[in-house]
């Protein structure tokens, strides 16, 4: 299989404090990549330093086969990124928002055409297209940030905690958007505190106090657990924990 | 390249939709004239005087026609005695009152001369000094029309010639201020919030992981502040022409080249303050309070700087306007051409040069 994103004992520390600690992991193409852990376990500075927002104090990682030292250039025209923050620009209408963002991804006219007709019919957001982004319920805001984090057919996409909170119907659809994405080959990383939407990843990561301490599927590990539920696992991990809110 | 310009269209976006900026971009500078140009005039007209005439003769009828045709003073409030000057005065209905003695007429041909007290309200020192000027005038001006042929002591006679502004309108003064201060402080003011703005809401990390240039980005923002800070300067230019009657006196083009040159500067400096800061209320009360007391202060425009000790002399030196104000006054009123304005060019160049170097090295490529 093709390896997407392979870390090897990724760290970064600030100050005396390690945030995340020699974590070590390989994702495959195509594949849907839980990245799980309670709030300060470290998620958010792990995913930072693989798309090169940040850089690691020690360890080794590649990213579609870059580096993430030396090749940060080649890693970013490959992949998406969809921020903990809501990232589209409110002041713009559905279609200006796409039409920049492709824009800044360097897809031509004729593909970036096709790439905004695509989102809009695939989301149903024909009638809102020349509307301002924030007059859109939140629901549809986080669906359009991703298709817009993945108009540029990437080959990894990261999305940092995209459901919060969204209501359960929308969750749903958001995952089924996931689940086209991956289907066309797109991997995506995602991290979510959600432990419903963990059943829904082919495997999942566990991250306490900035340690992976599990790596498999969800049905291996409610099985090595012995629980039936991903919430379950969970509990079981973190209770071990000491940093935690 | 096309990025770089699908990125300037979304900031023109940004601008146009937003109401207050498009408020502040060009409300400021039609405000800024209009209340300079009318309202906060420093030119006296049409004040209250009171004349009090104890000779009743003809020459003292002269001289009281003489004072009212002057279009500094209104029709002249005529009282009988000093008490009564004294009460106009207490009632604010008069600035300066002008009293003529008894026997005017006989006196002023006599070796001793006759004196006239001028009287004003000094509680505004500025006006009343001005106020006794114009009314000394006006009766020296008096005493040479009466003086009989072949008669009359030698004198001195002073000739005044005010250059450059000999209608001494006040618009040659507070029109080149007001770009100063304008062009400067908006220009400041709408790109230090520019990027704050894109920290804030999160979309700098959506911009710093796409392949997009982070120097760009920088540029990018201020591109659309410098072009429409050029509309401004136009309008502030048309407003003065039309409105103030104000003529350029020096070269558009070199004037529109300074203005390009303090906008430059403007930007990179909030560039500088949005690159320094974590918030858009931060980056707005940085670039107002602490650039709007220096530049109104220490530009030259409202205070000279040359009555001020030298600390804040000193200090004026990096006040960009400054220069600017210089540069303005030279092209415009006094007509000078580039070669006695290249040294405050230069000045703001080199501010610029500095400004746009450390926010460049401000400006964090990674988050952490």
């Amino acid at each position: 299989m093709e390896v997407v994103i392979k870390a090897e004992k990724l760290s970064k520390a600030f100050g005396d404090f390690i945030a995340t600690n020699a974590i070590s992991f390989e994702v495959y193409k195509g594949e849907i990549f839980g990245f799980l852990g309670a709030n300060g376990a470290g998620k958010t500075t792990a995913i930072r330093m693989l798309c090169g927002l940040s850089k690691p104090s020690s360890g080794e990682a590649t990213i579609a086969g870059f580096d993430i030292y030396r090749e940060t250039e080649s890693i970013k025209k490959n992949i998406g990124y969809m921020s903990q923050k809501f990232s589209l620009y409110e002041d713009l209408t559905v279609a200006e928002n796409l039409r920049f963002y492709g824009g800044i991804y360097g897809l031509g006219r004729k593909e970036l055409k096709e790439a905004s007709e695509a989102v809009i019919k695939n989301l149903g957001l024909e009638q809102e297209r020349k509307k301002l982004v924030s007059s859109l319920p939140l629901g549809w805001k986080q669906k359009l940030a991703f298709s817009v984090a993945i108009m540029h057919e990437p080959k990894l996409v990261f999305l940092d905690e995209p459901t919060g909170g969204v209501d359960p119907v929308t969750r749903r659809q958001f995952w089924d958007l996931i689940h086209q994405a991956a289907a066309r080959g797109i991997t995506v990383f995602v991290t979510t505190h959600y432990m419903d939407e963990a059943e829904y990843c082919d495997r999942i990561s566990m991250m306490v106090d900035g340690e992976m301490k599990a790596l498999d599927t969800p049905r291996n590990l409610k099985k090595q657990f012995g629980v039936d539920s991903m919430d379950a696992v969970f509990y079981e991990m973190a209770r071990g924990a000491k940093r935690s809110d | 390249m096309k990025q770089f310009i699908i990125f300037i269209r979304k900031e023109f976006w940004h601008v146009f939709r937003d109401p207050k900026t498009m408020l502040l971009l060009f409300g400021m500078p039609i405000a800024q004239i209009v209340l300079f140009g009318f309202a906060l005039t420093n030119e006296i007209k049409n004040v209250n005087i009171a004349i009090v005439d104890q000779s009743g003769d003809w020459a003292a009828q002269e001289l009281i026609q003489k004072i009212q045709a002057n279009r500094s003073f209104s029709q002249g409030l005529l009282l009988n005695s000093e008490a009564e000057v004294e009460e106009a005065f207490r009632q604010g209905k008069v600035k300066v009152a002008v009293m003529i003695p008894p026997n005017f007429g006989l006196d002023r041909r006599r070796t001793e001369g006759s004196q006239i007290q001028i009287i004003a309200d000094a509680s505004d020192p500025n006006t009343a000094t001005t106020l006794t000027n114009y009314a000394t005038a006006i009766i020296q001006d008096y005493q040479k029309s009466d003086l009989l042929p072949g008669q009359g002591p030698l004198q001195i006679e002073t000739q005044t010639r005010m250059i450059y502004n000999p209608e001494l309108k006040g618009a040659t003064n507070f029109v080149p201020g007001v770009m100063a201060l304008v062009l400067f402080l908006v220009g400041v003011l709408m790109t230090s919030v520019s990027i704050v703005r894109e920290k804030e809401t999160g979309t700098m990390e959506v911009l710093l992981v796409s392949p997009f240039n982070p120097i760009l980005v920088i540029i990018a923002k201020a591109v659309p502040y410098f072009f429409l800070s050029l509309v401004n300067l136009t309008v502030i230019l048309i407003l003065s022409v039309l409105l103030m009657d104000m003529e350029i006196a020096g070269s558009l083009g070199l004037l529109y080249l300074s203005s390009a040159l303090l906008i430059l500067t403007a930007l990179s400096l909030g560039l500088l303050i949005s690159n320094s800061t974590a918030s858009q209320q931060t980056a707005m009360l940085i670039s107002l309070m602490a650039m709007l007391l220096p530049t109104v202060m220490l530009t030259g425009f409202m205070f000279p700087l040359e009555n001020m000790p030298w600390p804040l002399q000193v200090i004026s030196n990096i006040v960009p306007s400054k220069w600017y104000y210089i540069i303005v006054q030279a092209i415009m009123i006094k007509g000078q051409g580039l070669a006695s304005v290249w040294r405050e060019m230069l000045v703001l160049m080199g501010m610029t040069t500095v400004f746009l170097t450390l926010s460049i090295r401000k400006f964090k490529t990674r988050l952490a």
